[in-house]
């Protein structure tokens, strides 16, 4: 597998604040990676450093194999990945139309069918000023000249953000279609459910550092609630296994969240003498809350 | 022919697929020599990761459920090419017993070469 975006303990400050701390990471040809984190935790600056567009204060990063922190060669990601912004920025005074046609012209690779189905399906009007758009046309309009430039990676800051359910599934459905075509897409998201629908591989952010790098699978696999209920009180540091996150004791009742070993953790639990054991599947929007939590 | 997966419960995308397509095989909803969807079709109609129906598609075929032909699309095996693969893969976990029963007896793999074609050999000439 080759990665199309890499990075390396990439870092960026504004100030005295620490938007991102040292990033490692890697996302593969193919997938649908989702970049999953709370509003301020660095996912718009990791963006805009994997485009180039700010200078990271330290480290560095590849995307189709350009460095980021080198001026000319983000010059060629730019070229080369459709990006589509979280501000949804567009040229105002244009219409519909001519916004299509002005940004087709750059790219060769241009999508014109993809463009002509999108414009029926999200019922954007040829001839309205784009200034007279409303927001949720704004990002179809924006999605959908993302969508057409037929780039083999695709960014997408917060792509449905501001959208009701139907163009939310819509979106959704072009950007399964596009990696059925080979596409690579990376999108930030704080929409846990639409994560859980279409990516195959997430990474969570916190405060500017990854809290989780998996495949969507292994967490749904592996990721698990432990409650047991033991005769006596346990010390929590009895629980302390590979594979536990987080350990909670009430008394003689105990709740583990773990992300591997369950098997071995379930075991030990047992020969603690545990007097019911029940073993849960946890949503990733839990696993999303503890981890935000736990560092909080 | 299929329903979208519920991506917020605990079980993978692809487990529920899976059982989907069991369940389809199972009640006669698909049979033998039928066509499943393609990739891209099924991803957009369920709108799911392509690269999870390529994973329900594979285990299928391990499975022996279904056939992969190249450029032509994922098919349902009969029922007797299914028991044909399930027994071939009977078979083969009996080898996989015997060898290591043998090497736990001590003998290497030569050996043990040696004793199943001096065996296949012995069989031919009985015949």
């Amino acid at each position: 597998m080759t990665a199309v975006i890499e990075t390396e303990s990439l870092k960026k400050t504004y100030g005295k604040h620490e938007a991102v701390r040292g990033l490692n990471l890697c996302v593969e040809a193919g997938s649908v990676c989702a970049f999953l984190g709370q509003n301020g935790a660095g996912k718009s600056s990791t963006i805009k450093m994997l485009l180039g567009m700010i200078h990271p204060t330290s480290g560095t990063g590849r995307v189709l194999g350009h460095r980021i922190d080198k001026e000319r060669e983000s010059l060629l990601i730019r070229q080369n990945v459709a990006f589509v912004a979280e501000d949804k920025r567009l040229y105002d005074y244009m219409t519909v139309a001519q916004i299509v046609r002005f940004t087709k012209s750059f790219f060769p690779g241009w999508k014109r069918d993809l463009e002509q189905r999108l414009l029926a399906q999200f019922e954007l009007p040829l001839d309205r000023k784009v200034r007279q758009l409303s927001k949720g046309m704004r990002t179809k309009l924006t999605l959908l000249l993302g969508f057409a430039r037929g780039c083999e990676l695709l960014i997408l800051d917060e792509p449905t953000e501001g959208l009701d359910p139907v163009a939310i599934e819509d979106v959704l459905q072009i950007v399964v279609s596009l990696a059925a075509q080979g596409t690579t897409v990376f999108f930030s998201s704080h929409q846990i459910a639409e994560v859980e629908q279409v990516a195959d591989h997430v990474l969570m952010i916190d405060r500017g550092q990854l809290v989780l790098d998996a495949p969507m699978d292994q967490v749904k696999e592996e990721y698990r609630h432990i409650h047991a209920v033991f005769p006596e009180p346990v010390e929590e540091r009895d629980l302390r296994l590979p594979g536990v996150e987080k350990v909670q004791t009430e008394g003689r009742t105990v709740s583990l969240t773990a992300s591997h070993n369950v098997d071995s953790i379930v075991a030990h639990v047992r020969m603690l003498r545990a007097r019911s054991v029940d073993v849960l599947p946890v949503s990733l929007k839990e696993i999303f809350l503890e981890k935000v939590r736990a560092r909080g | 022919m299929f329903r979208k997966p519920n991506p917020s419960s605990g079980v993978p995308i692809y487990v529920q697929l899976k059982e989907q397509v069991r369940h389809a095989i199972e009640t006669g909803a698909l049979c033998a020599g039928d066509q499943l969807p393609g990739i891209r079709s099924l991803a957009e109609t369920l709108v799911i990761n392509p690269n999870t129906v390529i994973k329900v598609y594979r285990e299928l075929e391990q499975e022996g459920l279904l056939e992969i032909r190249h450029g032509l699309g994922a098919f349902i095996l009969s029922r007797h090419r299914r028991a044909k693969t399930e027994g071939m893969r009977d078979a083969q976990q009996l080898v996989r017993e015997l060898v290591e029963t043998l090497k736990d007896e001590g003998l290497d793999e030569g050996a043990i070469r040696r004793l199943f074609e001096a065996e296949l050999a012995g069989e031919l000439q009985r015949r």
